[in-house]
């Protein structure tokens, strides 16, 4: 019988899922992803896990909870280093424990190390041992690797051409050579945060979705090239040895000198320790350099959405009168620029809203 | 190659600094101000952090960051009020936070108009000549064995502190006269801050013994706590609110995981001096709860709680700066722990008398569950 392998939908499932679930498929192991996140496996997270533990772990809590009953194997490797001379967060380290820890009646744990800190290390021993858990032969766990490499590389170089995780995770199983998606002129507005929070639905409130419903294109961290980032995160006065942080960082200064970008969402969670020191750094350079509207959202688990949405909405007014008179109006919209279409923006439009000058859309939190 | 300083390079500057300051941790200062004046740096302490200096940080600061941050900055925001023109810190390589704390710190303080020198004390990326020109640069004029001989001086004063302080914690729920212990420590402790010179060291310390020894005790029973957790939450007390003298005066013995003299002996020295505690024995310990080092001081903490508990202390309290991340994985760890334990998150909310209260209650539940195990010699044991 194939072993069945759960993988929760948490964490860097937005960076390496197509890696693993090729890995332990070529191994003839059945992969079994937890669900889309909701009300239930939050609300199973923030039972089980400690009371400061930022939302992303909580969450990830709630999708090995709803893994437990049902896998053979749950795959939860030790994520300490993905890049030379960085981290992910101390909490990543420690996951494993944490969870063995807390949860009772788990099925085996796949802890397997990846930790490519020192120069010229390499995957390989990550998979060979994870190889070796499910009792496979070194030459077939070889060629799962091969092929786990293959499929990673084209998941990220359709990541890079502008597909959501989600969405590029279907076409590189598929190993076709789509198009890339239609790029209308629409304005961009840069959302930099880490990716367990702005690609899950539940947390994020829908954010891309509700800027894109809005007429505007969001643009993250995960379409530019390593390259790019890396070159504008050296403009820092120390290296950041945060790998998500730094790509963050270095994607931040990148659309702040973008011209097209025309706002700035910095979506945090709340008590995130990289978080606090670059979204500082994010925002003093944001502010010295004074020409990208930014917002911070932080989010947490008692998050309303109807605050999320009106933050929102009066962040992108802001950014429409922006747009529409090159210095921010005092007066009524009345620019008429091509927003209207949605429900949303459409109620939006059409109802006369009282003076919103930029400096009270945010109410204190815009700056 | 990836570091380009904002600040100044340190190889090519001709302006030596003038007034060196650095942040509090606890009596830090008094080892590190020895050492630098013994070097012939001029020092301006920051004034002892208070509530104005908490204020400053938390107005300044990142709102997310942890408590030490935000203290660092009114500490620089107060020793700049003070005179001071060049800042020397300690960083790190992470996954903590606080290997960022210099640049972030930095940054704001240039925002605020606060323009101060940076030095940073790195673990060298490349090679050792790179720490070597930021204490050159420090330093100024000295030898490399005055250097040598001022981190010597310094060492000796953060033994002498230590020592007193572990008198004081073994006092003060003895003490016959309430209040007599912290009075003492208080005079000892001018004694060894007084000390000049090196030569002076051996005679400052039999002086400050002398004043320790002298303190009344009567023999009567407590309790024996260790405190294990965020290394500035533990050394300093306006963070954890003098939580060793409350514990003092509710008849407890504190023991605590960490002093500085054994953190320099383990990050400086390299644990080369071996009659000391050490860090590594505390991580061995760790296993099999957390097989991973997670920063800052996260595996120490697992790792000393298993120790205490095999000491057959009562009872561990851990301390945290709010959203501290080594800490709060340790933390979620702890309850598995045959050992009863008390999480104390420090922030700038903290107020007396919830800690007060709590402190009472754990002590008591303490008390309790050592009569309870007394009469009853048949359970399990601890």
């Amino acid at each position: 019988m194939k072993p069945k392998v759960g993988i929760p939908r948490a964490l860097l499932y937005y960076y390496y899922f197509p890696l693993w679930r090729a890995f332990f498929q070529s191994l003839g192991a059945e992969v079994s992803l937890s669900g889309p996140t909701n009300k239930t496996v939050l609300g199973r997270g923030l039972k089980q896990a400690g009371d400061d533990v930022c939302l992303p772990v909580k969450l990830a809590f709630g999708h090995i909870l709803e893994l437990a009953g049902r896998v053979d194997y749950l795959f939860l490797p030790r994520l300490v280093s993905v890049a030379p001379g960085e981290y992910i967060c101390p909490k990543f380290l420690g996951l494993p424990d944490m969870v063995r820890q807390t949860v009772d009646g788990l099925p085996p744990l796949i802890d397997t190390t990846v930790d490519l800190y020192r120069r010229h290390s390499s995957l390989w021993p990550t998979f060979a041992r994870t190889g070796q858990r499910l009792k496979c032969g070194r030459w077939l766990v070889y060629a799962a690797y091969r092929r786990a490499l293959a499929e990673q590389g084209r998941f990220e170089s359709l990541l890079r051409a502008g597909r959501p995780p989600e969405q590029a995770m279907a076409l590189a199983a598929r190993d076709g050579n789509e198009q890339p998606p239609e790029t209308a002129e629409q304005p961009l507005v840069a959302v930099i945060g880490h990716p367990y929070n702005i690609y899950d639905h539940y947390i994020s409130m829908n954010l891309l979705q509700r800027l894109r419903a809005a007429g505007v294109r969001p643009v993250t961290a995960e379409m530019l090239s390593e390259e790019t980032v890396r070159r504008e995160a050296a403009t820092l006065p120390k290296r950041l040895f945060w790998t998500l942080s730094r790509r963050m960082t270095g994607a931040a200064f990148y659309y702040l000198r973008d011209a097209r970008v025309q706002g700035m969402i910095h979506v945090a969670s709340f008590a995130c320790g990289p978080d606090s020191i670059t979204g500082e750094l994010i925002e003093r350079r944001a502010r010295r350099e004074g020409h990208v509207p930014f917002l911070n959202l932080t989010l947490d688990e008692h998050t309303g959405e109807a605050g999320v949405v009106t933050r929102l909405e009066a962040f992108l007014d802001m950014l429409q009168r922006c747009r529409g008179g090159g210095v921010p109006a005092a007066g009524p919209c009345r620019d008429g620029a091509p927003a209207a279409g949605t429900e949303e923006t459409a109620g939006r439009a059409g109802c006369a809203l009282p003076a919103l000058v930029p400096s009270a859309a945010g109410g204190g939190n815009f700056r | 190659m990836f570091c380009r300083p904002a600040y100044k390079q340190y190889d090519d500057c001709e302006v030596l600094p003038v007034k060196v300051t650095f942040p509090h941790m606890g009596h830090a200062w008094i080892c590190l101000s020895a050492m630098l004046e013994y070097l012939g740096v001029s020092v301006v302490v920051p004034p002892p952090s208070s509530k104005r200096t908490l204020t400053l940080g938390v107005k300044h600061g990142p709102e997310f960051a942890c408590l030490p941050l935000k203290l660092n900055l009114g500490n620089f925001i107060e020793a700049r009020e003070a005179g001071a023109d060049t800042v020397l810190m300690a960083g790190g390589c992470g996954p903590c936070r606080f290997g960022y704390y210099a640049q972030v710190e930095h940054a704001i303080l240039e925002d605020l108009g606060h323009h101060y020198r940076l030095v940073v004390m790195e673990p060298p990326q490349r090679h050792i000549g790179e720490l070597l020109a930021k204490i050159k640069y420090v330093t100024g004029q000295s030898s490399w064995w005055q250097v040598v001989q001022g981190i010597r001086f310094g060492y000796c004063k953060a033994r002498a502190v230590d020592e007193l302080e572990m008198a004081a914690h073994r006092l003060r729920p003895r003490e016959a006269v309430p209040g007599a212990t912290s009075a003492a420590f208080k005079d000892a402790l001018r004694v060894v801050v007084q000390a000049g010179r090196p030569a002076d060291m051996p005679a400052a310390v039999a002086r400050a013994r002398e004043i320790m020894a002298a303190v009344a005790v009567e023999a009567r029973p407590v309790l024996r706590v260790g405190i294990v957790g965020e290394i500035y939450t533990l050394l300093e007390p306006f963070a954890n609110l003098d939580i060793e003298r409350r514990l003092g005066e509710l008849g407890v013995e504190v023991d605590r995981s960490i002093y500085l003299s054994e953190w320099i002996n383990d990050h400086l020295f390299l644990g080369l001096l071996r009659n000391m505690r050490s860090r590594r024995a505390a991580c061995r310990a760790a296993a099999p709860y957390l097989n991973h080092c997670v920063g800052g001081h996260g595996q120490e903490t697992v790792g000393s709680t298993v120790l205490y508990a095999r000491a057959g202390y009562d009872g561990v309290i851990q301390l945290l700066p709010f959203t501290c991340m080594p800490e709060i994985v340790a933390h979620s760890i702890l309850p598995r722990l045959d050992i009863p334990t008390l999480t104390l998150t420090m922030d700038e909310q903290s107020g007396e008398a919830g800690l007060v209260t709590r402190l009472e209650a754990f002590v008591d539940l303490l008390e309790q569950r050592g009569k309870r195990r007394v009469s009853l010699p048949a359970a399990a044991p601890a």
